[in-house]
């Protein structure tokens, strides 16, 4: 029997996820809060390539030549600033958000690897300073566990201004998480939803950031250098108010940065892809004068050593990984189906971080969950990742001739799309048009 | 007693020279002359020494103090004692806002007004003011007790937690989930404590009690209109 139906057509303003969003906001009466970043698809480093050398330049020798990768952090003002060996520190993630064994895994693997992790929204661990050698402490709007003798035993200070996933929103971990350990660590009471500030509770504008900095910086003896977080929305004046309140660092996320909760409409609507970030921010420290004065630091949606190279080329100093380093923990990897099964959804699809019953054992409280990870096996997997990626930007750098990772320059990018030629400022390919400068 | 006069020091050395005493004699006195609103003035003390500080001071002072105790003879700006951790703040004067923020421990007394914001996210610390408080006073405060003498302005105790605020004077609009509790007598031996250990002649009788209504804790759509 044959079936003479026309074929169905689906709406595009009204696709099936859209219509299944509706029905469940019918149902609850409440947004959906979920964990990783966003969805949508955006303008990214994959629209850029590079320009490998030929007769007008010459390339390095692949397997024979040094392409060097080391970066300093904090020149400006600190007295000890951060020597790290890679381009790629780890990125924010709370203790609460994430598992102790997930955090002692990041730790092992970035000293193997010679760099840096960041605390998160829920203050320091005695497992994460003990296996992190280079230590990134948070100021975050909520202080949870703030103290200073963490802030002295860091061997930087990040100020959190906001984040790509969620700019001008606070933290957010749901009761299932506030376990006894991390209650106590924050001085909350257990298994509350916990929301945090999204302002800090003792400055507001620039002005009292200068002042705040300089308050911090009296308090490690100038030691320590301090970065400056910001999600990526106005980035020219964000960065330029950084670097006036004293930033030795700006660390940039755009908006394809994670989180391990928020509102979806936060994730999908608010900030600029980092794409077009990234050269906001190296534009304001040129007119400044102050490009690799301060350094800058790009997140938000870096996954492979293209991605590095691309963002160095483009002027960043170093990247930050956050969801990509769970990702090389296990985060969606297809093992323990019937768990995400349970959670609703299948490998591949899971952003249920939220939950706290990551079937990964890597965003859980839960010890049976956190047991299937192992932090010498996850710190394992993360150094063949890094590796891996550094792998993939030394490449990039030889074949354009660079001898260091930090001599790429714009002018071996070319862009696939307009709209990325005009984000990333660099010619679109097979012309020397940059939207919104006219031909040079 | 040691002096330092800040017309002729840097705050620089100044903090430099009261961090080496990290573990110093409890007998060390320190006064402090001519601090002219300067920013960050003792921030970060790690010993149990006395600092008296002649003047007004900025935003900041005694930031994250350890069991120093800091006696300011004059106003101060924002962030007094934020962040402190123990020991003891005393300003005889009017404070500016975010009074010891996110403090975790410690004592802070105001004898004079204390502007917006204060006691915000604080996170153990005990503040006593023996003046007014402004809007949004122990926005988000987590544990500790907030003691008012005079009057709160609106919004106090927004998404409180657990901290306990007690007020004699007037009290305005309730932030969200903040409510009057009733006052027991472990509240009242609670708050003449708090009025002793901060040499405030006050009669607790004559103070109401602030805390959580706890129906924030949880998200729940039909208190979406609290915010």
């Amino acid at each position: 029997m044959t079936d003479d139906r026309p074929p169905l057509r689906q709406s595009a303003s009204f696709p099936p996820e859209v219509l299944a969003e509706i029905h469940r906001a019918a149902d609850q009466g409440v947004y959906e809060i979920r964990g990783f970043g966003a969805k949508r698809s955006l303008p990214t480093f994959d629209d850029l390539v590079f320009l490998g050398a030929s007769v007008s330049r010459y390339p390095l020798e692949g397997y024979r030549e040094k392409c060097e990768t080391n970066v300093t952090l904090g020149t400006r003002f600190a007295k000890k600033p951060i020597e790290i060996k890679i381009p790629i520190t780890i990125a924010g993630m709370s203790f609460g958000s994430l598992g102790a064994n997930a955090k002692e895994a990041l730790g092992r693997a970035a000293t193997e690897m010679g760099t840096s992790t960041t605390t998160g929204d829920g203050g320091m661990t005695e497992e994460e300073r003990q296996s992190s050698k280079t230590l990134v402490y948070q100021v975050l709007p909520s202080r949870y566990g703030m103290n200073p003798d963490d802030l002295r035993r860091g061997d930087a200070i990040e100020v959190v201004v906001g984040q790509g996933a969620k700019p001008g929103g606070g933290g957010m971990l749901l009761g299932q998480k506030i376990t006894k350990r991390v209650a106590g660590m924050r001085a909350l009471p257990q298994g509350i939803d916990q929301r945090s500030a999204s302002r800090h509770p003792d400055w507001t504008g620039p002005d009292d950031l200068a002042i705040k900095i300089r308050e911090l910086r009296e308090i490690t003896d100038w030691e320590k250098p301090i970065y400056v977080k910001i999600g990526a929305t106005r980035t020219s004046y964000d960065v330029a108010l950084a670097v006036k309140a004293g930033a030795d660092v700006v660390v940039l996320d755009g908006m394809q940065g994670g989180t391990g909760a928020t509102q979806d409409v936060f994730l999908e609507h608010v900030g600029i892809p980092t794409l077009p970030a990234v050269r906001l921010a190296v534009e304001a420290l040129e007119e400044l004068d102050m490009h690799r004065e301060v350094q800058l630091i790009v997140s938000g949606g870096i996954r492979t050593g293209a991605d590095v190279a691309k963002a160095l080329a483009m002027g960043a100093d170093a990247v930050s990984i956050g969801t990509a380093a769970l990702v090389a923990l296990g985060c969606n990897k297809a093992v323990h189906i019937e768990d995400y099964q349970a959670l609703g959804t299948e490998p591949g699809y899971c952003h249920h971080c939220h939950t706290g019953l990551c079937p990964v054992g890597i965003t859980t409280q839960v010890p049976e969950l956190e047991e299937r990870l192992p932090p010498e096996h996850g710190a394992r997997l993360l150094k063949n990742y890094l590796t891996t990626m550094v792998l993939e930007a030394q490449t990039l750098a030889r074949a354009c001739g660079k001898s260091h990772l930090h001599n790429l320059e714009p002018e071996d990018l070319v862009a696939l799309t307009i709209e990325a030629a005009a984000m990333a400022g660099v010619p679109l390919a097979g012309t020397d048009w940059i939207p919104g400068r006219g031909a040079t | 007693m040691t002096v330092i006069d800040l017309s002729k020091t840097s705050i620089r050395d100044l903090n430099q020279r009261l961090h080496d005493l990290n573990g110093a004699d409890r007998t060390n006195e320190w006064r402090i002359t001519n601090p002219n609103g300067e920013h960050a003035i003792a921030a970060g003390l790690n010993a149990p020494i006395n600092v008296q500080i002649d003047g007004p001071v900025g935003y900041y002072c005694g930031g994250m103090n350890k069991e120093a105790m800091i006696t300011i003879n004059g106003h101060c700006g924002w962030g007094v004692g934020e962040n402190i951790m123990s020991g003891f703040i005393r300003v005889k004067g009017n404070a500016s806002e975010s009074v010891g923020a996110s403090g975790v421990g410690g004592l802070i007394v105001i004898e004079g007004d204390a502007s917006s914001r204060c006691g915000i996210s604080m996170k153990g610390v005990d503040i006593v003011v023996t003046g007014s408080v402004g809007h949004m006073s122990a926005f988000l405060a987590q544990k500790g007790h907030l003691v008012v003498c005079g009057d709160v302005g609106p919004d106090l105790g927004a998404s409180i937690y657990e901290t306990v605020i007690y007020v004699q004077g007037e009290v305005g609009r309730l932030g969200a989930d903040c409510i009057e509790k009733e006052m027991t007598p472990e509240h009242r031996e609670n708050l003449t404590r708090l009025l002793r250990q901060a040499e405030v002649d006050a009669d607790p009788a004559r103070f109401r009690r602030y805390g959580s209504a706890r129906k924030l804790y949880h998200f729940n759509v039909d208190h979406a209109d609290a915010y």
